[in-house]
């Protein structure tokens, strides 16, 4: 379906994505269209490839061949922080934030860059009006304005998933790569982070990888299902559901999983 | 924005505590050589205060930005033989620097080697950073052989701070303008490096420190972010060993650029405490007082040097500014009482381990270096007799006492500690609900 669209409107675009380690082939071409504002989930059973292609869009890892384009511009290749800059930004699986900085400082420090402070040193982080603004909104907006001074070592669990949402979401990207946010979490804990998601990706577009299927159906306009390093299904929830060959080769264990892991 | 989310995060224009830490800083610059008035105290405060620059500039390497480097006198060197070729050249008449300004030449020089060493240095992070400083500190430290017309062969570069016209009418001869020239560097430099953590590129190199990967995905080339780190830290490394030269008015490639001198570096600012701002200069002052005053008493004083770090490696990690931030806080909570007597016996139990071992310690050093001089050791006001069982058994025995009495103390303390902690903690939540 993606071939016959023009490019200019995706968001975020892999065209023959390939990625392999040695002989082992872990990406065997990937092609994936994503429009403006689209929630995508990607799922797929363990070792299929998720991560690795979040690596690759990223910048986390360069691809062995293919392309990635966002808004049309190739970005394979090209540094995380390049990256970054050019409007994508990521969370992680395994949470990934500034343990002895606080939850205030964290979150400035994901701001600092997209307000064009760069690596100044001629100015005092006080006096950052515009910073200091939004970073306060931030914290408001993941539901962090009691810990605002904890530093995030100390945080919960939750508390430091959240906080990876803000430290992503910080510096204003467009596009959103959530890698598995809710993982470890129990099932309260999911339903209220699902809803932050929601409210704090509002208009932008979101890829993430999950594995809980209740969220993957509450959450996503489209459904990716990665095996093998490959895409072999890219449709809505319910046509994705009923894919007989998505059935068979995932979704019928993956439900099975999530209930057996049961939280 | 609206006006009252401003002044939800803005600062107070006029932070009073801040100001007087400061000022009580600046008397006490100006007051301690009034205080101490003897040669070798001023002796002492003057390394005191181009140390506590040089430890500071190391800090924003390894406390604020996770680089643990083992050639930081390179750039303290280079900074103090760029200044002392520019005091020579002064004196010369052919560059037209006044005394007060060589500091910054230093500086200049310091930075300068720091732009161009720190751009391959810098590359890495981690242990590669630190091997890579390994490396450099040894390159430079043989170039110095290579070429002697600059760094003096083993003699060093000498030179007379005396030159020109008087400064307001210091001339810098007497040793009590020198400390108060540097005193005024000290100050300065402490209070820019102090403002430095306060900007943007100050609170990134903390969380490079923390997690150089995520910082790439917030925007930032950590690469950047390392080097500027660098390449500041070096200026006011070369203002330190600027700072030096003037002090001294010699420098020695082999002294001053040594792995030695690195590592003197790394261990006091470890020593005195990485974790806060304030740390180095706890290290920076006892760096002198082991260099200077340690070293007088006893040959053995690296040795001992030795045993103070790993003891506080073990048992304090935070070194001395965390041991004192620690307390502090047990003092805030008001729960510092059962302390004191805690502490009082551990000294005490401390001073007995310490006398017994110093006493076998010195015997065995006088019998591998000085028993031409006969059995007996001066130690303490007492005579000990190396071919005496009396003195060996004296010794061990109060050493092992010593040893059985703080450990006893030693276990009281830590359950005190523990419960003091919970406390606080329990506390904390407390007030978390309400």
């Amino acid at each position: 379906m993606s071939e016959t669209k023009s490019a200019m409107g995706c968001a975020l675009e892999l065209k023959a994505l390939r990625k392999s380690f040695g002989k082992t082939d872990i990406i065997r071409g990937v092609d994936l269209a994503v429009q403006a504002g689209e929630r995508i989930a990607i799922i797929g059973p363990n070792g299929a490839g998720k991560s690795t292609l979040f690596n690759l869009i990223s910048g986390r890892l360069a691809p062995s061949s293919g392309e990635v384009l966002l808004n049309g511009q190739r970005i394979d290749g090209k540094k995380p922080f390049e990256i970054n800059r050019l409007g994508l930004s990521r969370s992680f699986q395994i949470t990934n934030i500034f343990p002895k900085l606080s939850v205030f400082e964290n979150l400035r420090c994901g701001v600092l860059w997209s307000l064009g402070y760069r690596y100044s040193f001629l100015r005092f982080l006080s006096k950052l009006d515009d910073a200091n603004a939004r970073t306060e909104e931030l914290i408001h907006q993941v539901g962090l304005d009691k810990k605002r001074d904890v530093l995030a070592v100390n945080l919960t669990y939750a508390e430091q998933r959240a906080l990876e949402i803000g430290v992503t979401i910080a510096g204003g990207a467009n596009v959103i790569l959530l890698d598995e946010p809710t993982a470890g979490m129990s099932k309260t804990e999911t339903s209220h982070f699902i809803a932050l998601i929601k409210q704090v990706t509002v208009g932008k577009t979101l890829l993430t990888v999950e594995h809980d299927m209740g969220v993957v159906f509450g959450l996503a306009d489209k459904i990716a299902v990665v095996v093998y390093g490959e895409v072999i299904a890219f449709d809505t929830p319910a046509a994705v559901r009923a894919n007989a060959r998505v059935q068979e080769a995932y979704l019928g264990s993956s439900v099975a999983d999530a209930q057996g892991q049961g939280h | 924005m609206t006006p009252s989310a401003v002044s939800y995060y803005r600062f107070a224009p006029l932070n009073l505590g801040r100001a007087l830490v400061w000022t009580l800083f600046a008397l006490l610059l100006i007051l301690a050589p009034l205080l101490f008035r003897s040669s070798l105290a001023l002796t002492m405060l003057s390394q005191m205060g181009y140390l506590v620059i040089i430890c500071l500039s190391y800090n924003i390497l390894f406390g604020q930005g996770g680089m643990l480097s083992f050639g930081h006198a390179v750039y303290t060197g280079m900074g103090a033989f760029i200044a002392i070729h520019a005091m020579n050249l002064a004196t010369q008449g052919s560059l037209p620097v006044p005394l007060v300004l060589v500091p910054l030449v230093g500086g200049l020089g310091g930075m300068f080697f720091a732009v161009l060493l720190g751009f391959v240095t810098t590359k890495k992070s981690g242990t590669t950073f630190a091997m890579i400083t390994l490396g450099i500190g040894e390159l430079v430290a043989s170039m110095a052989l290579m070429f002697p017309g600059f760094f003096g062969g083993e003699g060093g570069v000498t030179t007379n701070r005396v030159y020109g016209t008087p400064f307001l009418g210091l001339t810098f001869g007497p040793q009590l303008q020198v400390y108060y020239l540097i005193a005024a560097y000290c100050f300065v430099c402490t209070a820019l490096m102090f403002a430095f953590t306060g900007t943007p590129l100050g609170r990134i190199l903390n969380a490079v420190r923390d997690n150089p990967e995520r910082v790439e995905f917030i925007g930032y080339n950590t690469q950047r972010v390392r080097y500027f780190a660098f390449i500041i830290a070096g200026f006011f490394a070369g203002v330190g060993g600027g700072l030096s030269a003037i002090n001294f008015e010699i420098v020695n490639a082999s002294d001053s650029l040594s792995g030695a001198r690195s590592g003197g570096f790394l261990l006091f600012t470890f020593l005195g405490g990485a974790g806060f701002f304030f740390g180095p200069i706890i290290g920076a002052v006892l760096l002198v007082f082991a260099s200077v005053l340690l070293s007088e008493f006893t040959k053995a004083w690296l040795l001992y040097l030795g045993l103070v770090f790993l003891f506080m490696v073990m048992f304090a990690p935070g070194g001395v500014a965390s041991l004192v931030m620690m307390n502090l806080r047990v003092v805030k909570y008001g729960l510092f009482k059962p302390f004191w007597a805690l502490y009082a016996g551990l000294v005490a139990t401390g001073a007995l381990l310490v006398v017994g071992a110093a006493a076998l310690v010195e015997m065995v050093y006088h019998i591998q270096l000085n028993s031409a001089l006969g059995p007996e050791v001066a130690f303490a006001g007492l005579t000990l007799d190396t071919s005496s069982t009396g003195s060996w058994l004296g010794a061990a025995a109060l050493a092992l006492v010593g040893l059985g009495l703080l450990e006893w103390v030693r276990r009281r303390f830590a359950r005190a500690w523990s419960a003091a902690q919970e406390q606080i903690e329990a506390e904390n939540k407390r007030r978390a609900v309400a």
